[in-house]
C-alpha cells in the first residue's frame, strides 16, 4: 500500500494543490461515465404498440426495446414461430397476462424510488395503478382477467439488515379490493393454526373459480406449498418443499419449483405436481430455474433462465409430463405469457 | 468529588472556546466522503443483485450473519496492527482503499456469485480494519478534556455522508434510468478522494512537533517498537475499561437493533410505503445535529452522562411502541430517540473510553470495545427476533423495556461517577 508515512515532506500548498487536482481528474471521469451511460437510458412509459390478442406469446423483452413487453410476430405452429419479435409494448421489470387484463410490475427511479403495479386492459393500456415499496418479483393473472397477484421483495424488514422478505398482494378487479399483504390470513400449518411473525408469501397462482388459489409461504427457514380460499380468506399447507406454484390450465397439477441443493449455488429444479394424487415428478430441464414458470398449454411450461453469450435472459420451454428436452423458445426474453 | 466538579467547569470554558483540531477536521472529511461512496453503494446493492442481475434475495440473506462474524474478527486485528510501531494511518487507510477498490470489484464482477461475494466481503473488512485505528487517531489527537466534542465533530460529519450517499445514489439512478455501473464508478471515485484526503491532511507518525495542533501530534508516549508486544487482551487489565466494557456490552444485549424498531414503525403506521426507506434518514438527521452538543456536554460534566441519557432517550422509545398506537407520536418519537440515542452514545463511548486506554494500545483497546459492543447487539437482535416469534411483539417489546432498564442501572452503577479521576 503506497501510503506516505511522512506527508510533511510537502508543503501544505502543495498538498492541496496535488489532492484538488486529483479530484478534479476523479470527478471528471465519474461526470464523463455518468453522462455516457445517461446516454443508453432506456425510454420508460406505458404506452403500447399493441394490444392482447388471442393466441399470442407475450414477454418482457431483454434485447432490442429492452424492458418492454414484446410479443411474437407468428402464433405458434405457424410456420417460423421462433420467428421475429413485435416490440414496444409497456415497460415493465415483470409482466403476465390472460383473457383481458394485462399486469405490469415497474419501478421507477428517483428519490425515493416507487415501485408500481400497473393493472392494463385489453389495449394494453393503463387501468389502474397502485403505488408499492419493493422490488417486483412474480406476476399473476386468473385465467378469466379477473384476479390479480404479485410479489414485492423488500429489504429492511428483518434484523439482518441485508436479508430480504417478501410481500404479496392481491387484487380482485371487480371489486376493486386490495389487499396489500396477504401475510396476515390465517393459516393452517400441518393441521393446526399458526401464528409466527416471520410468514412470507410469494408465487400465488389462480384456479379457474377465481377463489381457490396456490401459493409459498416460508417460515422457519422452510417453505410449504398452501391452498387458500378467497371467500373463507383462509389457507393451510399442503406440502413441503414447494415454491412458486403455477396451476396448470385445466386445474389438475401444479409445476413449481423445488429446492434440490442447500446454499446459494443452483438450488432449484422445476417439478409437476399432480393435485389428485399428491405425486411430483422432475421435468427435464436439469438447470436450476428461478422462475414462476407459465403454462403455454396443457402439455409445455415455459420459464426463464440467465442467458448466454451477452444476453441477459432467455426463455425456455419443457414438456410438463417429463419427458423430452427443454428447449429454447424466445432469446433474450423474460416473463412468458401465453394469452389462449 | 468537589475538587473534580470545580475542575471540570474549568476546563469546560476552555474547551468552548478552543478549536477543533485539523486531524480530527480532516479525518471527519475522510469519513464523510467515504460514508458517500459507501453508503450509495449500500443502497442500491438490493435494486441491483433483484433487478439487475436476476439474482433471489431469498439466496443473500445467510452472507450477512457470515460477514458479521469476520468484520468483528477483522476489527481487532485492525486495532492490534495499528497499535504495534503506531501505524494508524497506514492501517487505516489501508481499509479505506480496500473499501474503494471493492467498488470495482462490483463492477467487474457482472453477475458472478463469487465475485460478488468476494467484493462485498472486501468492503467489509475495509470497514473493520479501519475503525479503530480511526478512532484512536481521533483520540490521540485531540486534548483529553475536548475528546466528546471531538469525536461529536467526526460523527456528525460521517453521518452528513451517510445522509448524503443514499441520495446521490438514487439520484444518479433516476438520471441515467438504471445504470448501476455508473453508481459503482461513482462511488469509487468518491471513495479514492476519500484516500487521498487522508493521504495528505492525517498527520502520520512521524508527523509534525510535539505541541502543534493543540497537542495533536499523533504519537504514542513512547515508540512502541521498544515495548514489550503489545497483547489482544491487554486493555483489560485496567479496572476502569473493564467497567467501561462491561457497561457496554450489558447496554448492548438490551439493544434490539434498528430494524425491529422500523418494522414495528412499519406496522403501526399507515402512510405512502414508497418513502419507508427515507425513515432511517430521519433518525439520522436527529443524530447529525445532536452529536456535536452531546459531545460538549460529556466534556463538560462528563461522558457517563450523555452516555446513560441516550440509552434512556432509547427506552423511551421502546417504552412508546409498547403502550401507544397514535401513528404521528410514534413516528417522531422513535425517530427523535433513535437519533438522542446514536448522537449521546456512539462517539461519547469512544471519549469515555480513551483516556482510561494507554496510547500505545488504545486502537486495540478502542478495536475490543466497538467488538463486544457489536457481538453484544447481534445476541440481543437474534433474541429479540426470537421473543417475538414466540410471544408476538407486544410482550417482546415488554421484555425489551425491562432488560433494557436493569441493563441501564446496573450500566449507572458499573460507570465511575466522573471519568476525569483517572487521569
Amino acid at each position: 500500500m503506497p501510503l506516505p508515512t511522512a506527508p510533511r515532506a510537502l508543503s501544505l500548498r502543495a498538498r492541496i494543490i496535488a489532492v484538488a487536482a486529483s479530484i478534479a481528474v476523479l470527478t471528471t471521469v465519474a461526470v464523463v461515465y455518468t453522462v455516457s451511460a445517461a446516454r443508453h437510458a432506456e425510454p420508460s412509459g406505458t404506452a403500447s404498440a399493441f394490444g392482447l390478442d388471442h393466441g399470442r406469446l407475450y414477454f418482457r423483452s431483454t434485447g432490442a426495446g429492452s424492458g418492454r413487453v414484446a410479443r411474437l410476430t407468428a402464433r405458434p405452429g405457424a410456420a417460423g414461430s421462433s420467428g421475429n419479435r413485435t416490440t414496444g409494448g409497456p415497460a415493465c421489470e415483470r409482466f403476465y397476462a390472460a383473457a383481458d387484463t394485462g399486469l405490469c410490475l415497474q419501478r421507477r427511479p428517483g428519490i425515493p424510488p416507487r415501485s408500481y403495479a400497473v393493472v392494463l386492459d385489453r389495449r394494453l393500456h393503463e387501468k389502474r395503478r397502485i403505488a408499492l415499496t419493493g422490488i417486483p418479483n412474480r406476476a399473476r393473472v386468473s385465467a378469466s382477467g379477473r384476479m390479480l397477484s404479485w410479489t414485492m421483495f423488500a429489504t429492511g424488514d428483518s434484523y439482518a439488515t441485508t436479508a430480504f422478505s417478501t410481500r404479496t398482494s392481491i387484487l380482485d378487479t371487480r371489486t376493486g379490493y386490495l389487499i396489500k399483504n396477504m401475510e396476515e390470513i390465517p393459516l393452517t400449518l400441518g393441521g393446526r393454526r399458526y401464528h409466527s411473525p416471520d410468514v412470507n408469501y410469494w408465487g400465488v397462482t389462480f384456479a379457474r373459480d377465481d377463489n381457490r388459489f396456490y401459493a409459498t409461504v416460508s417460515t422457519k427457514g422452510k417453505t410449504y406449498l398452501v391452498e387458500g380460499d378467497m371467500r373463507k380468506w383462509a389457507a393451510r399447507t399442503l406440502r413441503e418443499n414447494a415454491e412458486c406454484p403455477s396451476l396448470s390450465p385445466d386445474n389438475t397439477r401444479l409445476a413449481f419449483k423445488k429446492r434440490v441443493r442447500e446454499g446459494a449455488a443452483d438450488p432449484w429444479r422445476l417439478y409437476v405436481l399432480d393435485l389428485r394424487t399428491l405425486r411430483e415428478h422432475p421435468l427435464a430441464e436439469t438447470r436450476s430455474v428461478d422462475d414462476q414458470a407459465a403454462w403455454l398449454d396443457d402439455r409445455t411450461l415455459a420459464y426463464a433462465l440467465p442467458g448466454h453469450g451477452g444476453r441477459r435472459s432467455d426463455v425456455w420451454t419443457v414438456p410438463a409430463n417429463g419427458s423430452g428436452n427443454p428447449s429454447l423458445r424466445i432469446p433474450d426474453a423474460s416473463s412468458p405469457a401465453f394469452v389462449p | 468529588m468537589y475538587l473534580a466538579t470545580t475542575d471540570a467547569a474549568a476546563t469546560a470554558t476552555k474547551v468552548t472556546r478552543g478549536r477543533v483540531g485539523g486531524t480530527v477536521l480532516a479525518l471527519g472529511a475522510v469519513s464523510l466522503v467515504t460514508d458517500i461512496s459507501s453508503e450509495m453503494v449500500t443502497a442500491v446493492l438490493p435494486l441491483y443483485f433483484v433487478l439487475q442481475l436476476g439474482l433471489s434475495p431469498l439466496q443473500f440473506g445467510f452472507l450477512d450473519g457470515l460477514y458479521n462474524g469476520v468484520t468483528a474478527l477483522v476489527r481487532l486485528l485492525g486495532g492490534h496492527a495499528a497499535d504495534r510501531g503506531g501505524r494508524h494511518k497506514l492501517v487505516a487507510g489501508a481499509g479505506y482503499a480496500l473499501s474503494a477498490l471493492s467498488r470495482l470489484g462490483l463492477l467487474l464482477a457482472g453477475g458472478s456469485t463469487a465475485g460478488i461475494g468476494a467484493s462485498l466481503a472486501a468492503d467489509r473488512i475495509g470497514k473493520g480494519v479501519r475503525t479503530a485505528p480511526r478512532d484512536a487517531l481521533i483520540s490521540l489527537s485531540a486534548p483529553p478534556d475536548a475528546l466528546g466534542r471531538a469525536f461529536g465533530v467526526h460523527r456528525a460529519m460521517d453521518t452528513t455522508g451517510a445522509l448524503l450517499g443514499p441520495l446521490a445514489a438514487f439520484a444518479l439512478l433516476w438520471a441515467t434510468a438504471d445504470a448501476y455501473d455508473a453508481v459503482f464508478v461513482v462511488s469509487f471515485c468518491v471513495g479514492v478522494v476519500g484516500v487521498l484526503l487522508l493521504v495528505a491532511f492525517v498527520p502520520g507518525r512521524d508527523a509534525g512537533a510535539p505541541g502543534r495542533d493543540a497537542g495533536a501530534a499523533v504519537r504514542p508516549r513512547a515508540p512502541a517498537a521498544r515495548q514489550p508486544r503489545v497483547r489482544l487482551l491487554a486493555p483489560f487489565r485496567a479496572p476502569a475499561f473493564r467497567r467501561i466494557f462491561a457497561a457496554a456490552a450489558l447496554l448492548g444485549a438490551a439493544t434490539i437493533g434498528d430494524a425491529f424498531l422500523y418494522l414495528l414503525l412499519q406496522r403501526r403506521l399507515e402512510f405512502a410505503v414508497s418513502w419507508f426507506p427515507l425513515l432511517p434518514l430521519g433518525a439520522a438527521a436527529v443524530y447529525l445535529l445532536l452529536a456535536v452538543p452531546a459531545g460538549r456536554l460529556g466534556d463538560r460534566i462528563g461522558r457517563r452522562v450523555p452516555f446513560l441519557f441516550g440509552h434512556a432517550a432509547l427506552l423511551g422509545g421502546y417504552v412508546l411502541l409498547a403502550v401507544t398506537d397514535s401513528g404521528p407520536v410514534l413516528l417522531v418519537g422513535v425517530l427523535l430517540s433513535l437519533g438522542v440515542f446514536y448522537a449521546a452514545t456512539d462517539g461519547v463511548l469512544m471519549a469515555l473510553a480513551g483516556p482510561v486506554l494507554p496510547a500505545a494500545g488504545r486502537a486495540s483497546g478502542m478495536a475490543l470495545l466497538q467488538t463486544g459492543q457489536a457481538l453484544c447487539r447481534l445476541l440481543a437482535a437474534a433474541g429479540f427476533g426470537a421473543a417475538w416469534t414466540v410471544w408476538g411483539a407486544r410482550p417482546a417489546l415488554i421484555v425489551a423495556v425491562a432488560a433494557l432498564a436493569v441493563a441501564l442501572a446496573a450500566a449507572a452503577a458499573l460507570l465511575p461517577g466522573h471519568d476525569r479521576k483517572d487521569r
